[in-house]
């Protein structure tokens, strides 16, 4: 189901059946071009999907925003070892919930977009890691497996095109580093989530040490469009350098705060005061998260002009990332959030590498002890510097994504965090209340 | 060379095999790149960070601990940039440590003080509360205190991946991520301390050790361990006069840095509450603490009275005692007392192998050939208790090479795990059985090193060397011995039947059996306790021992010896490899069997006879007599192996006699228990009481 | 152990879906749904869960205690999730969960007397565009405000 309206302003490709009566059923997925585009990709070559996904110009939609195809193509295919398709279901990212409704309401198209990876790099299985919490969407998964399976969807020669597919569900168990590629091939295998040394990388040596393409839930999602209405058409809905649609998800202080499939390169005020319905009760704009809490956050003046797509991002300094908007108004304290966000990732460090483990964790006790009326004005520069010293010095970007946040936010708004020293209370709220360590 | 790549770090030019990482590179030209989690023969990390350097043309700084070089690359390790990485990535591990140097352990020798030394910051930014747990004991042996922990994962590795064991795993996350045992709250494992040697910080300390001293109060001797007759090189630490810590804290010596519990804490029964400190006489039927000058003259007196009766001599050597101390012996024996009746305990059967060699070069395999040959066969021994050193070595070359493994054994062991091919067989006619079954196998390896206990003897080494020459690969072979120097008892000619060297003797005198059953008229025992369970028949028995065994409590005289600690010396191990042992202690009252011989000889006014008893004196002596022992002295003098030259030669084939077809008896001595030094370990007693309490 | 024929067949099933000889990529999706039958990760079901899979119970200890969502202890019959990261924050999640913390009287991972309900204040639990969410067990509950929490948890106290 929907958790929120749709918007008039969305470009529907992905989310086209959301809405639709019984529309997880392989039976509305059947009727409405279901499984058309696993057909024509059955009769291409390999190498002419793989190329029809570079032509879309998609890029992942984790986070990260490589480009899909040349990922794809990564995967030795000539080799004798057995190859996977992973799907990467472990949406943890702050601020994003967007795998979520696309497999609530739409499940076969991911797993047709699964179907089409493994004809590209002659994959016969996959997983779809699911994270923990999301225990309903296996329930909604394993329905729609066992529907494809019964409707020839899955299995041995499928609709008769002599490839054979096996898809399963994976249950993660709680961990947001999970997400991270590697980290949730170890978790794959039944060890702790801790990223691999990379190279090799997982389209070489992945899942079980064998090549393996992973890919975020929205990227396969893409892929039946791709093929079916062509690469050029997916990447003309977006920009240059990035093509399609984005699944958005707008948070935090909006009037209409919802997951809606916007084009690449939807200007931000806009998606902020059209789509998202404006800033509640009237107030104003403070700041900006574009795509999830690991990215630097824009001050409301910086939103103006910028697009959501990765080069107007990366323009501003931050990042596309995973789609979710964090939305902050002008009561918000920005000491606090950036508390509250290093206090996630502190949480979830796996702890493998001395600059994260501890570098996140001493963040968070400095910016919890400021907020609650205990800093010091040395702590202001501390707290970059301890970022700074963290930052590309980390196995995994996971240290990154802690630091950049805690950088902008300290850089952006210093004058917050001056408001706060001297023991004096938090002039965004009342004093008693204040983020838990 | 033309497959070596040119590449330069910080300005030097160098060349280097494809696959050397960059951290190995820059060590190999003296420029050092720190590292935690780093260490050469374990499998890559890069956790600690410290690392970093700048390589030109990549856009962040990399770990060189997992990078390796290539063509043309560029890296600078002295730049601001790595300065400021290792600076504050020691400013962040040191937020949660505990600053208890003054207490810990590892202090004066921890490599996260060096580095901070060398590299960190001068003070602290970190005024916020640290993360506190309590200590916790994981074993006898192991404490862990998780605050000082680093979480470099090396004792996880050289448990996992060198032991084989995996007794130590990481458990919760982030920065209350600690190291566990397997056992829920404790250890069950080999108990060898490794984890403890390769911490770079206090986390790990040795439940032996712990506020025994600071290390610098304490003199460091490199000598052997005096247990099994692998030959580890054991570091002792000494401090007025007592031993406080075994390790093997420089890697050098033949065993790198592996010890097992016995070479590790093992060192302990030197103070046993019932170490023999005095000279024992019967006075009135009973063993009274006497003087040495009276206990060496009633020796001495009964020796020579004996020597002008044309009474009978029995001698009975050890499996401890130095080369030196078995030449001049054996010397003793066969040239003062005239004797032919000098035998010790046999634990496998060396002699019939060297015989079944005779007349091939370079059959006998090293310690170093068991990490670097491409098949090892073994047969019968459970080598991960029997022989730690030897099965680490086989399964280092498993990791490294790819080694190919054949086990033989009549119960399950540790290297079923690895091994090609594992069949269970214990006696010879299943051996061979499972041999022929794998004979095609064998022979398509490009060749093999073949181990052996006491399960094969006689004519069935003969067997085993024929089957093992009939595949057409070059073979080498070890004849497993139990103790320190059983190898060298046999080649100092500790034997009836053997002259030093492994001649001929002209008149083959009575095996050890046969001495305990004859009423010999002297009985003379060093280091051995061969009436553990029988009544003496001799009329006169003489002891030297360390402790009041079974055989010294029936004794006329029993001489307080002096341990391997305690002298100095050449031991021989199992492999044949010859090294020197440091004394580290001196104990009062107790003097080396050598200088007791060697008193015993003034005292009967025959030392001009049997030359000095000075170690370093008899060694020469072995080395110019003694065929196979012209090992070059320089290598043995600076504390490195030579392995014996095999004697090449036949060797007199002894002629099992009836009841005798079994002429050596291993004790199959596991980790945990080593004869009788081993009973008066306390170390060791308490593991196995921990083991049963259980 | 026994366990319902429903999980065994789950069980059989998981270990049928990984290529043969990495059985061990079951266990964390085992211990998820063991606990969800016998309520937490126990002693018995670790030794259990590495007999079955062919590894040491520490590899199983490793592993369960890296996932926050594995409980070595059980939590209340209905444990209630309440989420109080940034999207949640900016919607007052954390001024929900105090209210759950006052209202039950109990804290962080801990269960009321009754052993019915238990509290936990989690990470990002992927409902952020609902915000504050909640999630009682696996179930989600959106836009919750204190009232509706009031709601929920007092529909949970006679709930089967």
């Amino acid at each position: 189901m929907l958790y929120n309206e749709p918007s008039p302003l969305e470009t529907r490709v992905l989310s086209r059946r959301f809405g639709l009566p019984d529309s997880a059923s392989l039976g509305t997925y059947l009727a409405t071009e279901g499984y058309q585009a696993f057909l024509k990709a059955a009769r291409m070559k390999p190498d002419e999907i793989i190329e029809e996904v570079k032509a879309s110009n998609l890029r992942g939609r984790g986070g990260a925003g490589f480009p899909a195809g040349m990922k794809w193509s990564f995967v030795p295919r000539s080799s004798p070892k057995p190859k996977y398709i992973v799907v990467n279901a472990d949406e943890s990212e702050p601020g994003t919930c967007k795998d979520r409704v696309l497999i609530e309401n739409d499940p076969h198209q991911l797993i047709e977009g699964v179907l089409i990876a493994g004809l590209a790099v002659d994959a016969h299985a996959g997983y779809i890691y699911v994270r923990g919490e999301y225990r309903y969407l296996i329930e909604i998964l394993e329905k729609a497996i066992a529907e494809a399976y019964a409707g020839g969807r899955l299995g041995k020669n499928i609709q008769g095109t002599g490839f054979d597919f096996d898809l399963y569900t994976h249950t993660g168990a709680g961990a947001y580093e999970c997400g991270e590629e590697s980290a949730l091939l170890e978790s794959l295998e039944g060890k702790r989530g801790i990223p691999r040394i990379r190279p090799p990388f997982p389209a070489v040596v992945g899942a079980f040490q064998r090549p393996t393409v992973l890919n975020n839930v929205e990227t396969y999602c893409a892929v039946p469009a791709i093929i079916l209405r062509g690469g050029a058409a997916f990447a003309a809905l977006g920009v240059p350098r990035a093509g399609g649609t984005k699944m958005t998800c707008l948070t935090g202080n909006l009037n209409k705060p919802g997951v809606y499939e916007l084009r690449m390169g939807f200007p931000v005020m806009k998606m902020i005061e059209e789509v998202g319905g404006g800033i509640r009760g009237g107030r104003k704009l403070k700041a900006m998260i574009p795509g999830g809490s690991s990215c630097p956050v824009l001050t409301a003046a910086e939103c103006e002009g910028a697009t959501m797509d990765y080069d107007s991002m990366s323009a501003r300094k931050t990042m596309l990332g995973s789609g979710g908007v964090i939305v902050m108004d002008d009561q918000t304290c920005m000491v606090k959030a950036a508390a509250r966000i290093i206090r996630f990732y502190a949480h979830e460090s796996c702890g493998w590498c001395i600059p994260c483990r501890e570098g996140a964790t001493w963040l968070r006790k400095i910016l919890v002890r400021f907020h609650a009326g205990g800093g010091t004005r040395a702590d202001i520069g501390l707290i970059g510097d301890i970022a700074r010293n963290m930052l590309g010095r980390t196995f995994c970007p996971l240290g990154d994504a802690a630091a950049m946040p805690t950088i902008s936010i300290v850089e952006k708004f210093q004058e917050e965090f001056e408001d706060h020293l001297d023991g004096r209370p938090c002039p965004y709220e009342h004093a008693e209340h204040m983020v838990m360590a | 060379m033309a497959d070596l790549l040119k590449f330069t770090i910080d300005g030097k030019q160098l060349h280097a095999k494809p696959g050397t990482l960059v951290i190995e590179a820059a060590r190999t030209a003296g420029i050092e790149i720190p590292a935690f989690c780093y260490y050469p023969g374990l499998t890559l990390q890069a956790a600690c960070r410290m690392c970093l350097v700048e390589v030109e043309k990549m856009p962040k700084l990399m770990t060189a601990c997992t990078l390796p070089v290539s063509e043309g690359m560029v890296v600078r390790t002295d730049t601001p940039q790595v300065h400021s990485a290792r600076k504050y990535m020691l400013e962040f591990l040191l937020t949660n440590h505990p600053l208890d140097c003054p207490v810990c352990d590892k202090g004066g020798e921890c490599e996260l003080q060096d580095m901070t030394f060398r590299y960190g910051a001068g003070e602290s930014r970190f005024t916020d509360e640290k993360v506190h747990t309590p200590e916790k004991q994981f074993s006898p042996v192991v404490f862990y205190d998780a605050p000082r922990c680093i979480l470099c994962y090396r004792c996880v590795r050289i448990c996992n991946e060198g032991l084989g064991v995996g007794a130590l795993g990481v458990i919760n996350r982030g920065v209350v991520s600690e190291i566990a045992p397997n056992k829920g709250d404790h250890l069950e494992c080999d108990e060898c301390g490794a984890c403890i040697d390769i911490c770079p910080v206090g986390a790990l300390t040795s439940g032996i050790y712990r506020y025994q001293t600071r290390p610098w109060e304490m003199n460091h001797v490199g000598t052997i361990c005096t247990h099994c007759s692998d030959g580890c090189r054991t570091t002792l630490g000494t401090r007025n006069g007592r031993i406080v810590r075994g390790n093997n804290r420089d890697s050098s010596g033949i065993n790198g840095e592996f010890l097992c519990i016995k070479g590790r804490y093992a060192f302990d029964f030197y103070d046993h509450p019932e170490r023999l400190l005095a000279p024992l006489a019967r006075v009135d039927g009973k063993l009274t603490e006497v003087s040495w000058a009276r206990a060496l003259e009633t020796v001495a007196g009964k020796f020579q009275q004996t020597l002008a009766g044309g009474g009978s001599f029995g001698v009975v050597g050890s499996n401890h005692t130095t080369n030196e101390e078995d030449y001049y012996l054996q010397k003793f024996a066969r040239q003062v007392l005239r004797t032919d009746h000098i035998d010790h305990h046999r634990t496998g059967d060396l002699a019939t192998l060297l015989d079944a060699l005779s007349g091939q070069a370079d059959k006998l395999a090293t310690v170093a050939d068991l990490d670097q040959r491409k098949a090892i066969l073994i047969l019968g021994a459970d080598l991960a208790l029997e022989h730690p050193l030897l099965s680490f070595q086989v399964r280092a070359n498993y990791r490294h090479h790819a080694a190919r493994i054949y086990a033989l054994t009549p119960r399950p062991v540790r290297e079923d795990k690895y091994a090609v091919k594992s069949l269970r067989a214990g006696r010879p006619e299943e051996y061979f059985a499972a041999l022929e079954s794998l004979r095609d196998a064998l022979r398509s390896e490009p060749e093999m090193v073949a181990v052996f206990d006491d399960s094969v003897q006689g004519e069935d080494i003969g067997k085993l060397v024929e089957f093992a020459e009939s595949l057409g690969i070059p073979v080498k072979y070890i004849c497993l011995l139990d103790y320190s120097n059983s190898r060298g008892a046999l080649d100092m000619g500790l034997a009836p039947e053997l002259l030093p060297g492994y001649a001929p003797a002209a008149r083959p005198g009575m095996r050890l059996r046969e001495m305990l059953e004859a009423e010999l008229d002297v009985l003379w025992v060093v280091g051995s306790n061969p009436l553990k369970a029988a009544g003496r028949k001799a009329g006169f028995l003489v002891v030297q021992d360390m402790f009041p065994t079974e055989t010294a409590s029936q004794a006329d005289v029993v001489l307080p010896a002096a341990p391997a600690y305690e002298k100095d010396g050449t031991v021989t191990n199992v492999t044949g490899e010859v090294q020197r042992l440091k004394r580290a202690i001196e104990v009062m009252g107790a003097k080396p069997d050598l200088e007791i011989m060697g008193f015993l000889a003034r005292e009967m006014g025959v030392a001009a006879v049997l030359g000095p008893w000075v170690p370093d004196a008899v060694f020469e002596e072995i080395r110019a007599r003694v065929r196979g022992y012209g090992v070059p002295a320089a290598v043995i003098a600076a504390g490195g192996a030579a392995q014996t030259t095999p004697v090449n030669g036949r060797i007199p084939a002894e002629i099992p006699r009836a009841g005798e077809a079994r002429r050596a008896h291993s004790a199959h001595n596991g980790l945990f228990a080593s004869g009788t030094l081993g009973r008066y370990s306390r170390v060791l007693t308490s593991v196995l009481e921990g083991r049963l309490g259980r | 152990m026994t366990f319902s024929p429903q999980l065994e067949a789950r069980f059989s099933k998981l270990l049928n879906s990984y290529p043969p000889g990495r059985q061990r990529a079951a266990l964390i999706p085992m211990l998820m749904y063991a606990q969800d039958e016998i309520g937490s990760v126990t002693d018995e079901l670790v030794d259990e869960v590495a007999g079955r899979l062919g590894i040491t119970a520490l590899q199983v200890h490793e592993a369960l205690s890296y996932y926050s969502m594995l409980h070595r202890k059980p939590m209340g019959k209905y444990h209630v999730q309440i989420c109080t990261n940034i999207s949640c924050l900016l919607n007052d999640g954390d001024k929900l969960w105090e209210h759950a913390c006052k209202k039950l009287g109990i804290g962080h991972k801990e269960t009321t007397a009754d052993g019915r309900i238990s509290i936990e204040e989690v990470e990002c639990i992927g409902a952020c565009s609902w915000a504050p969410a909640i999630q009682v067990n696996y179930d989600f509950h959106h836009f919750v405000t204190p009232e509706r929490l009031d709601e929920i948890l007092d529909g949970l106290k006679d709930k089967p």
